[in-house]
C-alpha cells in the first residue's frame, strides 16, 4: 500500500517554464505548464515530437541535460517541493517517491550487470540489506508476472526478450512503491501483443498499489487506454486537458481535433473518408511568437489570435482549453476536403507480381533461421497489398526477397508473368524501375550530401532515361506533385523535416513510373499528422498511376486505412489473405482475432482483450504443426500439433491457414471470449 | 489542396559552412596551431633570406658558444649558428611530410573505400595484410623498407612513409566506409542499378569525408613525428641539411656541455608537431558537431 | 615475408655489403657461395623458414655470425623490461586522466588533459627523452644520462637508469589511452542505464564506480593491446638515444648492415609478441563482455 496515505495530490505543476541553452540562447521548451494529478489517478501527457512532453518528465525528476534549466514555475510530487531539495534530498526523492520507466528497455539496463543484482539494487539504495534485497528482487520479478524468477535473475539483460526486460524495469520501478510512477513512451518499439501484455500489467498493478501515473506517450489510443484524464501539449503549451473519454469525443481545442482527424480509425478508408491533415509546422524551437501557439496552423485563426494568447479556461467541469474560439473548434474547416477518386481494382487479368512457393532459410551461427515459408501471394495492378506481422513474421524478408536483396532459398517471385531474376543485379533496368521502395527511416533514406535536385536528377537518369533538360522539366513535375516547392530542391536533406524528406523518398521512388513500390513501415518514424499527409500522398499517386503498393506496417490502423487485401503472416507463413474489410471485421484467424484485440484505438471499448501467453517462438526452430499453436486460444486439439494446416480458400477470395472450418470460428467470435484471468 | 510550404530551414548550406569556419576561428586551439605553422612555412620559403648568419657552413671561428647577443642560439662544434639553422631547418620537412601524408590520404583512401564497400575475397585477404602489417611497429618497417631501397634521398622518405601510413589510413576509411555502406540510400542507389564505382565515389565517399580529413590532419602531425624519428635513427635525411632532427642526430652526444644545440631545435619539432596536433584536433571538434 | 621481399629488392649483393668495397671479387663470391645468397631469392626464402619452424632462425649474417637468437635474446629481454616499466607508468595514468577528462567533460581539467595529453602524445619520443635528459640528468643531476648499467647491478638499480627512458615513452601513449578512456566514460555517461541508476537514487559515487566504469572501460581495454605496437616502435628511438641494447637498437644496426637475417627474425619475433599480447586483450574483451559472452536471447 501506499505509504503516505496523504490527500495532497501525487502532482503539480504549476507555471512550469523550462528552458535549453542552444548556442549561447534560452530556447524555451515549456512555458506555463501546469496540470495535477490526484492520488491513484492515472494522467495521460500527448502530443507530438518536440511538444516538451518528455522535457517534462525530466524535469520532474531533475535530470534536465547539462544545458536545460527550469526557469519559473514551481513542481511538487506527494506535496514536497522538488525544485527546492538539496542533494541528498533529491537522491531519497528519487529512491522513494518517483520511478521512471522509458523507451527502450534494452538500454535501460546495464549490460554488464545482471539483472537480479540491478532490481536488488532498488532496495538496497532504500537500506535493505543484501539478502533480503535479493528476495524482495526476486518477489518484485513475481509479481509482475515473470515465471521462473530465479533464472531471469541470473541473467544478463541482452539475454532477454524485449517484452521481459520492459517487466524486469517496471518490477525495479515499482519495487519501492512510489507516490508517482512515469512512463514515457515505455511502449514503442515493442510488438502488439507484447505491447498489451505490458499494459495490462501497468493497469494491473496500478489498480493494486494505488500509484498514480503519468503517462507520456504521442500514441492517442494508448492514452484512451490506460489514462482516465489527458492533457495535450502543443510547441510546450497545454493546450486542453479533460477527462480521456469526454476530450476525445468532444474536442474543443483545433489541435486536438486536427490530430483526431489524422487517426485512421474504424470506417475510414482510403476512399471513403480521407484523413484530415494539420497544414504549417512546428514552430522551431524557442521561438516565442505572440498569440496563441497554434496560430500559425490554424484554420479558425484570426487576427485575435496572432496577437493575444488565449488563457486555459475551463469549457466545461474538468475539462479546459486555451482557445478563443474552443465552442467553434469542431467545425475547425477541413484541410482535404473532397474524396480520393480510387478507381476499384480489376483482378481479372493477370496479376502484376506473383510471387509462388517463396522460401528463405538463413543460416546463422549453425541454425537454420526460417524466415519464410511457403509464401504464395499475388498482387494485381493499382492495389495495395496489406503485410501485417509482429517481430520475426517474415514481413521484412518477403519484401527483400522480392526486390531481389535477398535471394529465396525456394521459389519465384514473378512480373507481368515472366519471372524475375533472383538477384537485383541481374535484373535489367526496365525490372529495376518497375519494383521500387520508400524507407523507413527518411534519415537514412537520402543521401545527406546531395541536394534533393541532384537526388531527383539522378533517379530520373537511372530510371526514367532523362537527361538535360528533359530531366529538369520532370524533377519539377515530380517535386510538384509530392508537393514540394522549388526551394526545397537546392536544399539538402538535413534542413529538411522528416515528412519533407520522406516525400522527397517518395519522389525518387517515382521517378521512373514505377509499377509497384514497397512501401516499408514508411510513416513509422514520423508523427501523426505527417503521417496523415504522407498516407494521402501514396493514395493520389495510386489514384493518378495505378500504382501497386506492398505496404508493410505495424500499425494496424494504418493498414486497414490504405490496404485492399491484407496478407497477415506469423513466423514467416501466411496465416490469411483477404480483403481488408473481411480481414479485420471476421470471422478471422486466431492470431488475427488476437492482434486484433491488443491493439489500443482511440474508438475504445469494443473488443476484448484476448491474451496470448508467452513470448513468439524464434524462426530458427518454428513450433510442430501449426506454428501458432503454442500461443493459440483457440487451439483445438492435437491435430494442432502434429499437422500444419494449409492455406485454403474458406471463402470467396479469403484465404486462411487453420484447421477450424469458417463457420466453426464464425460462431466462435460471435461470442465473447471469456477474458483470461 | 494547399501546398506544403518548405520548411523554415534551419540553416542554408552555406550558412553552415560559414558558421563553421567562425567556429574554427574562435578556437583558440586552432589560432596558436595555425599561427606556429604559418611561422614555420614563412621560414621554410624564405629560407636562407632571413636567416642573420649561413646555416650550412662554419661563418665564424666561435666554435661552441653558448647563446650571446650575436649568436642568439649559440654556436655548434662546427661554429656554425644555432639560430640561422633552426629558422631554415623548417623547409625539408615542411616539403616531405604533407606530400607524404598527401599520397597515404589518397591510396588509403582508395583502398578503405575499396575494401570497405565491395567486402568479399578482396577485403578478407587486403584487410589480413593490413594487420600483419600493422603488427610491425610503424619505425622499424620505415627502416626495413629504406634499408631495402638503399637511397636515403628526400623521395625514398616520402614513398616510405607513404607506404607506412596507407595502410592505418585503409582501416580508418574502412571502417567510415562499412558505416555508411548499411544506410538506405546505398540500398536506393543499388536498386535504381548503380554500378559499384558510382556508388562508391558518388554516394559514399561524399559522406565520409569528415573522417578522412580528421585522419588526414592527425596523419600529417604523425609524418612530421616519423620523418623525425627516421633522420634521428640515421635513416632519414642527412647532414649537412640543417633539418632539426639532423641537428640533435649531429649533436646529443655533446649534450652535457653543449646544450644549446640540441634544445632548440627539439624545440622547434615539438612545437610544429604539437601545432599540427591542434589544428588537427580543433578541426575534428568542429566537425563533430 | 614482406621484410624478405623488400630485402631482395635492393640492388647490389649481400656479400658485397658484408665484406665493404674492397673485397676482392673471390672472396665475396665465397662468402656468398657460403651462405647461399648467390641462390635465387624464393630458395633462400624457403630455407630460412624451413630453418625457423625448426627452432633454427639461422645466423646472422656479419662475423663472426653468431647464430641469431643468441643475438635477439638479450635485446629482447631488454627490451621488454623497459617496455613493463612504461606500460605499467602509463596505462593507470593513462586511464586515470581519461577517467576524470571524462567526468568532467568540456570544464578546464578536461581540456586541460585533453590538449596536454594530445599534444604530448605526437612529439617525438626523442624529442621528450632529450628534454628529459637535459632537465633531470644534466642539470638537476637525479638520474642517469644513458641506460647502461654495470654488469650484475640488482633491480633497483636498472630501476633507476631505466626511469628516465620510460617516462618518455609513457608520455607518448598517455595521450591516446587518455582520450579513448575519456570517450568510453563520455558515453557510458550518457547512456540510457546511467540515468536508470542515477533514478534509482543511488549516489554518484557508486553510480560511477558500479555502473559507468564497468562499461567505460572495456573498449580502452581493446585499445591498450594495439599500444603495444605503438610501445614497440617507440622502443627503436629510446634505445638509440639512451644507448640501451634492446631490440630496436639492434634491429636498427641490423639494417644498417643489411643483415638480413638477423632483421628477418627480429621482425618475426616482434610480430609474434605484439600478437600475442592482441591474443591476451582479445580474451580479455570477451571475458569482460557479457554480451559476448552469453548468447543473446533467441
Amino acid at each position: 500500500m501506499s505509504l503516505a496515505v496523504s490527500t495532497a495530490p501525487a502532482l503539480v505543476l504549476n507555471e512550469l517554464e523550462v528552458f535549453y541553452r542552444v548556442r549561447g540562447r534560452d530556447r524555451h521548451v515549456l512555458r506555463g505548464v501546469s496540470f495535477e494529478i490526484a492520488p491513484g489517478e492515472s494522467y495521460g501527457l500527448v502530443g507530438e515530437s518536440g511538444c516538451g512532453k518528455s522535457t517534462a518528465a525530466l524535469a520532474i525528476v531533475r535530470y534536465l541535460p547539462r544545458n536545460g534549466g527550469v526557469g519559473s514555475g514551481s513542481i511538487s510530487v506527494a506535496g514536497r517541493d522538488v525544485l527546492a531539495l538539496g542533494e541528498r534530498d533529491l537522491r531519497e526523492f528519487r529512491a522513494r517517491s518517483v520511478s521512471m520507466v522509458y523507451q527502450n528497455p534494452g538500454s535501460a539496463l546495464n549490460p554488464s550487470i545482471r539483472v537480479g543484482a540491478q532490481v536488488a539494487e532498488a532496495f538496497t539504495v532504500l537500506g535493505v540489506p543484501g539478502g533480503e534485497a535479493t528476495e524482495r528482487a526476486r518477489a518484485a520479478l513475481e509479481r509482475v508476472q515473470i515465471a521462473d524468477p530465479g533464472s531471469v535473475m541470473s541473467r544478463y539483460p541482452h539475454q532477454l526478450s524485449g517484452g521481459m526486460q520492459q517487466r524486469a524495469v517496471i518490477a525495479m520501478a515499482l519495487a519501492k512503491d512510489p507516490a508517482l510512477l512515469i512512463l514515457d513512451e515505455p511502449t514503442t518499439g515493442l510488438d502488439a501483443t507484447v505491447e498489451a501484455e505490458v499494459l495490462d500489467l501497468v493497469s494491473q498493478l496500478q489498480a493494486e498499489l494505488s500509484t498514480s501515473v503519468l503517462f507520456i506517450s504521442h500514441n492517442l489510443g494508448v492514452i484512451s487506454k490506460m489514462c482516465s484524464r489527458v492533457g495535450i501539449l502543443y510547441a510546450g503549451r497545454l493546450v486542453e486537458e479533460g477527462p480521456v473519454e469526454t476530450v476525445l469525443q468532444d474536442p474543443r481545442h483545433p489541435y486536438t481535433v486536427g490530430l483526431l482527424r489524422c487517426i485512421p480509425r474504424g470506417g475510414v478508408r482510403k476512399d471513403h473518408g480521407r484523413l484530415d491533415t494539420i497544414p504549417g509546422f512546428l514552430p522551431s524551437l524557442g521561438e516565442d511568437a505572440p498569440g496563441c501557439v497554434f496560430a500559425s496552423r490554424c484554420a479558425l485563426a484570426d487576427e485575435r489570435c496572432g496577437s493575444e494568447e488565449p488563457p486555459l479556461a475551463a469549457v466545461a467541469s474538468g475539462h479546459e482549453s486555451r482557445c478563443w474560439y474552443h465552442e467553434r473548434a469542431q467545425e475547425l474547416p477541413r484541410e482535404e476536403v473532397a474524396d480520393i477518386d480510387l478507381a476499384p481494382v480489376d483482378r481479372t487479368g493477370e496479376p502484376l507480381i506473383e510471387l509462388s512457393k517463396l522460401t528463405k532459410i538463413f543460416k546463422q551461427r549453425g541454425h537454420e533461421v526460417h524466415a519464410l515459408t511457403d509464401v504464395n501471394a499475388a498482387i494485381w495492378p493499382g492495389e495495395t497489398l496489406g503485410l501485417v506481422g509482429e517481430s520475426g513474421s517474415g514481413k521484412t524478408t518477403l519484401a527483400r526477397t522480392l526486390l531481389g536483396i535477398l535471394e529465396p532459398t525456394v521459389g519465384i517471385a514473378s512480373l507481368d508473368g515472366d519471372p524475375l531474376p533472383t538477384r537485383y543485379q541481374k535484373r535489367s533496368q526496365a525490372e529495376l524501375r518497375a519494383l521500387q521502395i520508400v524507407f523507413q527511416n527518411p534519415d537514412s533514406a537520402l543521401n545527406r550530401r546531395h541536394s534533393v535536385r541532384r537526388i531527383l536528377l539522378r533517379s530520373l537518369k537511372k530510371l526514367a532515361g532523362l537527361g538535360g533538360r528533359a530531366a529538369d522539366q520532370r524533377a519539377l513535375e515530380l517535386a510538384d506533385r509530392v508537393r514540394l516547392t522549388e526551394r526545397t530542391l537546392t536544399q539538402k536533406p538535413v534542413q529538411l523535416s522528416g515528412g519533407l524528406k520522406q516525400r522527397v523518398a517518395i519522389a525518387r521512388a517515382f521517378a521512373g513510373d514505377p509499377k509497384l513500390v514497397v512501401c516499408d513501415e514508411p510513416t513509422s518514424a514520423l508523427d501523426v499528422s505527417v503521417q496523415a499527409a504522407i498516407l494521402n500522398l501514396l493514395v493520389e499517386l495510386q489514384a493518378e498511376q495505378r500504382v501497386s503498393y506492398l505496404f508493410i506496417s505495424h500499425d494496424l490502423g494504418v493498414v486497414r486505412y490504405i490496404s485492399d487485401r491484407i496478407a497477415v503472416l506469423y513466423l514467416g507463413r501466411i496465416q490469411e489473405l483477404g480483403p481488408a474489410d473481411v480481414v479485420f471485421d471476421g470471422p478471422h484467424h486466431p492470431y488475427t482475432e488476437a492482434l486484433l484485440s491488443a491493439v489500443p484505438t482511440v474508438d475504445g471499448g469494443g473488443r476484448e482483450r484476448i491474451r496470448l501467453e508467452g513470448d513468439i517462438p524464434s524462426a530458427a526452430s518454428p513450433p510442430s504443426g501449426c506454428v501458432f499453436h503454442t500461443r493459440c486460444p483457440r487451439k483445438i486439439g492435437a491435430i494442432c500439433e502434429e499437422t500444419e494446416p494449409p492455406l485454403v480458400e474458406v471463402e470467396p477470395a479469403h484465404d486462411m491457414r487453420c484447421h477450424i472450418p469458417l463457420d466453426e470460428l464464425r460462431r466462435l467470435q460471435a461470442t465473447v471470449l471469456e477474458p483470461v484471468a | 489542396m494547399s501546398t506544403v510550404a518548405a520548411a523554415p530551414a534551419r540553416s542554408e548550406a552555406s550558412v553552415a559552412r560559414r558558421e563553421r569556419m567562425q567556429a574554427l576561428l574562435r578556437s583558440p586551439s586552432f589560432l596558436i596551431g595555425a599561427a606556429v605553422i604559418l611561422f614555420w612555412i614563412v621560414c621554410a620559403i624564405l629560407g636562407d633570406r632571413i636567416t642573420p648568419f649561413d646555416p650550412r657552413f662554419d661563418q665564424t671561428n666561435d666554435l661552441s658558444q653558448a647563446p650571446s647577443s650575436e649568436h642568439f642560439f649559440g654556436t655548434d662544434h662546427l661554429g656554425r649558428d644555432v639560430f640561422s639553422r633552426v629558422l631554415a631547418g623548417s623547409r625539408d620537412i615542411l616539403l616531405i611530410a604533407p606530400a607524404a601524408t598527401l599520397i597515404a590520404t589518397i591510396l588509403g583512401t582508395t583502398l578503405g573505400l575499396v575494401t570497405g564497400y565491395l567486402r568479399g575475397i578482396a577485403d578478407d585477404t587486403v584487410s589480413r595484410v593490413i594487420d600483419a602489417v600493422l603488427a610491425i611497429p610503424l619505425i622499424l618497417m620505415a627502416v626495413t623498407v629504406v634499408a631495402a631501397l638503399g637511397s636515403r634521398s628526400v623521395w625514398t622518405i616520402i614513398i616510405v612513409i607513404s607506404i607506412v601510413f596507407t595502410p592505418v589510413i585503409a582501416r580508418t576509411v574502412r571502417a567510415a566506409v562499412l558505416g555508411e555502406a548499411g544506410l538506405d540510400y546505398v540500398e536506393a542507389a543499388r536498386l535504381r542499378g548503380e554500378r559499384s564505382p558510382y556508388v562508391m565515389f558518388s554516394e559514399v565517399l561524399p559522406n565520409v569525408m569528415p573522417p578522412i580529413l580528421v585522419e588526414a590532419t592527425i596523419r600529417l602531425g604523425y609524418a612530421i613525428f616519423a620523418v623525425a624519428t627516421l633522420t634521428f635513427i640515421g635513416f632519414g635525411l642527412q647532414p649537412p641539411s640543417p633539418d632539426w632532427a639532423v641537428q640533435i642526430v649531429d649533436n646529443y652526444q655533446y649534450l652535457s656541455e653543449e646544450w644549446w644545440t640540441v634544445l632548440f631545435p627539439a624545440i622547434a619539432i615539438a612545437s610544429l608537431v604539437v601545432a599540427v596536433n591542434l589544428v588537427s584536433d580543433s578541426v575534428q571538434q568542429v566537425l563533430e558537431r | 615475408m614482406i621484410v624478405f621481399a623488400a630485402a631482395q629488392l635492393l640492388p647490389g649483393d649481400v656479400g658485397r655489403s658484408v665484406l665493404g668495397r674492397d673485397a676482392t671479387q673471390e672472396a665475396v663470391a665465397e662468402y656468398n657461395r657460403e651462405h647461399g645468397t648467390d641462390r635465387a631469392a624464393v630458395v633462400q626464402y624457403l630455407d630460412w623458414v624451413g630453418g625457423a619452424v625448426h627452432g633454427d632462425l639461422g645466423n646472422s649474417l656479419i662475423p663472426p655470425e653468431p647464430p641469431v637468437w643468441e643475438v635477439l635474446r638479450p635485446a629482447l629481454v631488454n627490451s621488454l623490461k623497459l617496455a613493463l616499466y612504461a606500460f605499467l607508468l602509463v596505462v593507470p595514468l593513462g586511464i586515470l586522466g581519461g577517467i576524470v577528462a571524462g567526468l568532467r567533460v568540456g570544464r578546464a581539467a578536461d581540456r586541460g588533459i585533453t590538449v596536454a595529453g594530445l599534444s604530448l602524445a605526437v612529439v617525438p619520443e626523442f624529442v621528450t627523452g632529450l628534454v628529459l635528459i637535459l632537465a633531470f640528468s644534466i642539470w638537476l643531476g637525479w638520474l642517469p644520462v644513458t641506460a647502461q648499467w654495470d654488469e650484475g647491478a640488482g633491480p633497483l638499480t636498472q630501476v633507476k637508469y631505466l626511469t628516465l627512458p620510460a617516462i618518455a615513452l609513457a608520455i607518448v601513449l598517455f595521450g591516446y589511452i587518455a582520450r579513448i578512456t575519456r570517450a568510453g566514460v563520455v558515453e557510458a555517461l550518457d547512456a540510457d542505464y546511467t540515468r536508470t541508476a542515477f533514478l534509482k537514487g543511488l549516489p554518484r559515487s557508486t553510480v560511477i564506480r558500479r555502473h559507468v566504469l564497468r562499461n567505460a572501460l572495456i573498449p580502452t581495454i581493446a585499445v591498450v593491446a594495439t599500444q603495444v605496437g605503438y610501445l614497440l616502435g617507440g622502443l627503436v628511438a629510446i634505445e638509440i638515444l639512451f644507448n640501451y641494447r634492446g631490440i630496436g637498437l639492434t634491429m636498427v644496426e641490423a639494417a644498417q648492415l643489411k643483415d638480413f637475417t638477423l632483421l628477418t627474425a627480429g621482425v618475426l619475433i616482434i610480430g609474434l609478441v605484439y600478437l600475442l599480447v592482441t591474443l591476451v586483450a582479445d580474451i580479455l574483451f570477451v571475458l569482460l563482455n557479457p554480451r559476448i559472452r552469453f548468447e543473446a536471447a533467441e
